[in-house]
């Protein structure tokens, strides 16, 4: 076994268990507006997933000598967009600074970023840990995404590096929580709720490599604070800060002082490694960048909050009550916008607590069990399934294995339900099969009327397998105690 | 005053390494030179600070995608080059 | 030579390539070492197909040279430094496209200090320019090798750029026309950027009719680049033979201490020369600009820290044989590919711009850079001109001023106001030391070029030139 592997393991099985209250996590995430067509000072494509390396570039995302930034206005409009959802105060004329620093993946020794004027400070939003809790951001301001790095082997093992500038240039939004976040898992509590906010918003797709990029900061209550970097995956971020926090516990209980430090998550290993420092804060030599001039963005933002849509923790709310339904369910329903509007669409077709049920509860954990989305089934289908089901035309269990029989092998409800023989059957045909039973079980009958209760569940038994399992059972147990 | 330390410092954050003569020399060049800049200190003003020349704002571009270069002009100066990369020195 | 004598070479019955090979004749036996790089094949294979199928636009066949910090798609561009030594921009500057597409043929790329660091085109890695008025002189900088290929008959018309005095110093120093436009007039897309903020593109010619020709080509609005404005007319055609509006201010502050006798001389006889044509002149102050050099290197030295950060030798330039760290590798390719003018200003800037420092120097100088405007707006506000020497002196002997930095910013004293508030100005030739030309600087109101151009203009013609 690698000692690194050791290392992980015998850090993990001591449980942290109570002292977690100590921990104190804030968090920097980076999300690339990818709905944008364009980068932010370039017209080169955002979609660079399927090129090949450094086919998406320009003299400008290149930082070819003599090129120059132009701002993408729908970059703005995008990020005023999510401070309003963040619930910030925005700035009525916003500047863009240059960071300078060194690293391969940056072209130019600088970043275009936001330093004083971003494009908002102060917001909250709400996450559901153990109740309700308010993380406050801090501030959320633009900047360009660098390059990407591919370490031959580990980034600590590497000979080289190599470089590609498709993502050079691409907008990026940061998010900055204060130090609020208490435990690892309220860290993936905070992202699932920011990346589902985004979504609503429509200036980001989550589901695409590398477009939500944490660093980390944590520290336990009194002790100095380690800083994760560049944490690219939403179970990275729970996963590499519970290594921290016990890492950092283990080194409180041997009498060891936590370095102030940048450390690396190693997301094949599952550690945290030591990166030795580039520049410290003070080191970035911010000034305003002259390529650019300042942006009066206050008489945007009016037209974009009335044209901001419903976002989730108001959806919720009007789920429950225009519907009817549980908050629970309008809870999961509300998780992604397009389960939402599946839900809606059903909804009003069929009755809405019967979709609710059968959408948030049946047809969710069918999608989670597959690991699809819910673009992979129709509404009209449900609306099919459910009407059926509302009519006694099927049973649940028919209901759900014709969903099933959908996310697996396609068709549609009719024609499943005909092949498959999971039309429920007619009430004469239950009749006409109760009195059969009770004509053929003479001794069970008997010893029904002697109350024994066995007997009743033994007829039933028996009327099922004469209607081969397609009777619905209360039905033939209304039917069979009528008879009796 | 600023000190052989302090030109190491900034020579560190401008990456370029200087040799102990550069040291020297620059520490009393720049010496001189800021102490020439020292003559910003004798105005006191609340004068806002210029950030275009003309006080030029809302300068922007449709959110519209364009053609970008060849793979082979964006790697045609690269000193260094692999697999469609640019190829740099290791991290670590 | 100027763009007329072109044309009549032409007409007279040469063809293109021959007039454009006689000029790569006369450039390859020359001493000036006014080039960095010739576009030989291109300029040549470009002449023939003149001949063949005629000129197109406002400068039909007429040769041009570039500084060499400005991006030409195809010809080596370096800026005149080890590090970006054999770059090919695939791309072409802003200038470059309308200079195409009017026809110019770019007959190569021009001498400049590194980085247009300098006021002596003497810190260039490719050696120093020559004043063809006197090879042991500099030809002023840093945009000496343009001013030096027009003043040594080379080529008709050169661009330069001007930061704070690039184009109008070497002007003065060579005897030959120069303009930096308003800051926004000329789009700096393809421009290497020294300090964005204070930086135009600027022509070079033999007389003020060729710059006003070459600016009516470059001039005009450019999406690229953010701080470009559309503010653009017909230079060539507002050159009427008339300064009876023309209200000139001197700025007192311009003359005196640590001017040249026969500098101040020569300007003050060539505003007599205006007032006899019908033109005003009344003194005036600009309070501020003892504190001009201050601001203008403070500003100029930060943003050029941070421009020169992208020289790393990973996706072009200067690469040493084996890579270590990265921290090590861009260092010594940095080390290496710098020249020592170039170091010194980005550690100054590094270090005006850090810590502790931002508010004492950059922020205060941009303060400062305010005040400074405000000043030639409320000069300008009663006066359509302001007319200074360009230069303290006249050219000086290469070498003189190398081992004394400071003394050689001093040097910019008269033109780096001009940047600051973001004015055009002109220099044009008004008078000579010995056989020293001197230059007399001609200030505007903001993208008024055409008044600067018409007084240059009548000058001119008013004094032989
Ligand atoms: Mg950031
Ligand atoms: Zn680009």
């Amino acid at each position: 076994m690698k000692p690194q592997s050791y290392e992980l393991h015998m850090l993990l099985s001591e449980t942290p268990g109570d002292e977690m209250k100590d921990v104190i996590i804030g968090l920097e995430v980076h999300v690339q507006l990818n709905k944008l067509r364009s980068k932010l000072f370039c017209s080169c494509s955002t979609q660079y997933h399927d090129s090949e390396p450094n086919m998406c570039t320009c003299p400008v995302c290149l930082g070819l000598p003599g090129a120059l930034p132009v701002i993408n206005e729908k970059a703005v409009d995008s990020a005023i967009k999510v401070a309003l959802a963040l619930n910030c105060n925005i700035e009525e004329q916003i500047m863009f600074y240059r960071k300078n620093y060194y690293y391969p993946d940056l072209v130019k020794g600088f970043q275009i970023s936001q330093y004083d004027y971003p494009i908002a400070m102060d917001g909250k939003i709400s996450i559901e840990a153990d109740g309700e809790r308010e993380i406050r951001i801090k501030r959320v301001h633009m900047e360009e995404d660098p390059g990407r790095l591919i370490h031959v082997g580990t980034i600590d093992r590497s000979r080289y590096s190599l470089i590609d500038y498709n993502r050079s240039g691409v907008a990026l939004l940061e998010v900055v929580t204060e130090p609020d976040l208490r435990t690892p898992k309220e860290a993936r509590l905070f992202l699932n709720k920011l990346r589902n906010i985004l979504e609503y918003l429509d200036v980001f797709d989550g589901s695409l490599e590398g477009s939500l990029r944490v660093d980390a900061n944590i520290s336990l209550a009194g002790g100095a604070r380690a800083e994760i970097k560049n944490i690219s995956s939403y179970k990275g971020v729970e996963k590499a800060l519970l290594f921290e926090t016990v890492r950092q516990k283990n080194l409180v209980r041997r009498g060891i002082r936590v370095a102030q430090e940048t450390r690396h998550y190693d997301e094949v290993r599952g550690i945290t490694i030591s990166l030795r420092t580039k520049e410290e804060e003070k080191d970035y030599r911010y000034f305003p960048e002259p390529d650019l001039v300042p942006l009066r963005i206050g008489d945007r933002v009016d037209d974009i909050k009335r044209a901001l849509p419903e976002l989730p923790d108001a959806k919720r709310q009007r789920l429950v009550k225009q519907y009817d339904i549980s908050d629970h369910h309008a809870k999961v329903l509300t998780s992604e916008l397009k389960l939402a509007n599946f839900f809606e669409r059903v909804a009003t077709k069929v009755d809405a607590n019967l979709s609710a049920t059968w959408i948030a509860d049946v047809l969710k954990g069918e999608l989670n069990y597959r690991g699809i989305g819910i673009d992979a089934f129709s509404p009209e289908h449900m609306i099919q399934i459910l009407q059926m089901l509302k009519n006694d035309k099927i049973t649940e269990k028919g209901a759900v294995q014709v969903i099933r029989t959908i996310l697996d092998e396609g068709g549609a409800p009719p024609e499943i339900v005909k092949r498959k023989g999971l039309l429920k059957i007619e009430e004469s045909i239950i009749t006409r099969a109760v009195a059969e039973v009770i004509k053929e079980n003479p001794a069970a009958v008997k010893d029904y009327h002697d109350g024994k209760n066995e007997a009743l569940h033994f007829l039933m038994g028996q009327v099922m397998k004469k209607t081969h399992g397609r009777a619905d059972p209360s039905m033939v147990s209304k039917l069979l105690k009528e008879k009796l | 005053m600023i000190t052989k330390k302090d030109v190491e410092h900034i020579g560190w954050l401008a990456r370029i390494e200087l040799t102990e003569e550069e040291k020297e020399k620059f520490t009393k060049q720049l010496n001189s030179i800021l102490d020439y800049f020292e003559k910003l200190d004798e105005i006191e003003t609340d004068a806002a600070p210029m950030h275009h020349v003309f006080g030029l704002t809302n300068v922007f571009r449709d959110d519209v995608a364009k053609k970008s270069m060849s793979q082979e002009d964006a790697l045609q100066n690269a000193p260094k080059k692999e697999k469609g990369c640019f190829k740099g020195p290791r991290i670590v | 030579m100027n763009v007329d004598g072109i044309r009549e070479m032409v007409k007279s019955g040469k063809s293109v390539e021959e007039v454009i090979q006689s000029l790569f004749d006369k450039i390859e036996r020359s001493k000036l070492n006014a080039f960095i790089t010739l576009a030989k094949e291109q300029a040549l294979e470009e002449a023939r197909r003149v001949d063949k199928h005629g000129a197109k636009g406002m400068l039909g066949a007429i040769p041009i040279a570039i500084k060499d910090c400005i991006s030409t798609r195809g010809i080596q561009t370096t800026c005149g430094s080890k590090i970006l030594e054999g770059y090919v921009p695939p791309y072409d500057a802003h200038v470059i496209e309308r200079l195409k597409a009017d026809g110019a043929i770019i007959i190569g790329k021009t001498n400049m200090d590194e980085f247009a660091m300098g006021s002596s085109t003497e810190t260039s890695y490719f050696g120093p320019t020559r004043n063809p008025c006197d090879l042991s002189r500099v030809p002023g900088g840093s945009s000496g090798g343009s001013a030096a290929a027009v003043a040594g008959g080379e080529v008709p018309i050169a661009l330069g750029s001007d930061t704070g005095g690039s184009v109008r110093c070497p002007a003065s120093f060579c005897g030959v026309v120069g303009l930096k436009p308003t800051y926004g007039l000329v789009s700096r897309y393809g421009l290497i950027a020294y300090a964005n903020s204070l930086e135009q593109i600027g022509p070079f010619a033999r007389n003020v009719k060729d710059v006003a020709l070459l600016l009516d080509v470059i001039a005009g609005y450019d999406p690229r680049d953010s701080t470009s404005m559309d503010k653009k007319c017909e230079y060539t055609k507002e050159l009427r033979d008339d300064v009876s509006d023309v209200k000139i201010g001197v700025p007192k502050e311009f003359f005196g201490e640590g001017i040249d006798e026969d500098v101040e001389k020569a300007v003050w006889s060539g505003i007599k020369v205006l007032e006899d044509l019908g033109a005003s002149y009344t003194e005036i102050s600009l309070p501020h600009t003892k504190y001009s050099l201050a601001a203008y290197y403070i500003i100029a030295m930060s943003e050029a820290s941070s421009n020169l950060a992208r020289f790393d030798g990973l996706r072009y330039g200067l690469r040493l044989g084996k890579d270590k760290d990265w921290h090590t590798t861009f260092s010594e390719i940095r080390a290496n590919g710098f020249g020592e003018e170039v170091k010194r200003r980005i550690l100054l800037g590094t270090y005006a711009l850090s810590a502790g420092y931002y508010g004492r120097y950059y922020l205060k100088a941009l303060k400062v850079r305010t005040l400074i405007k405000r000043d030639f707006e409320v000069a300008l506000k009663d006066t359509s001109v302001l007319i200074t020497p360009t230069m303290p002196f006249p050219a000086f002997k290469i070498g003189e001023k190398i081992g004394d930095p400071l003394a050689l910013y001093l040097a910019d004293v008269n033109t780096v106001p001009i940047n600051l508030a973001g004015v055009p100005s002109i220099s044009v030739p008004c008078g000579f030391v010995g056989k020293l030309p001197i230059g007399m600087q001609i200030i505007g109101r903001h993208f008024d070029e055409a008044t600067i151009l018409r007084t240059a203009h009548a000058f001119e013609r008013n004094t032989g030139g």
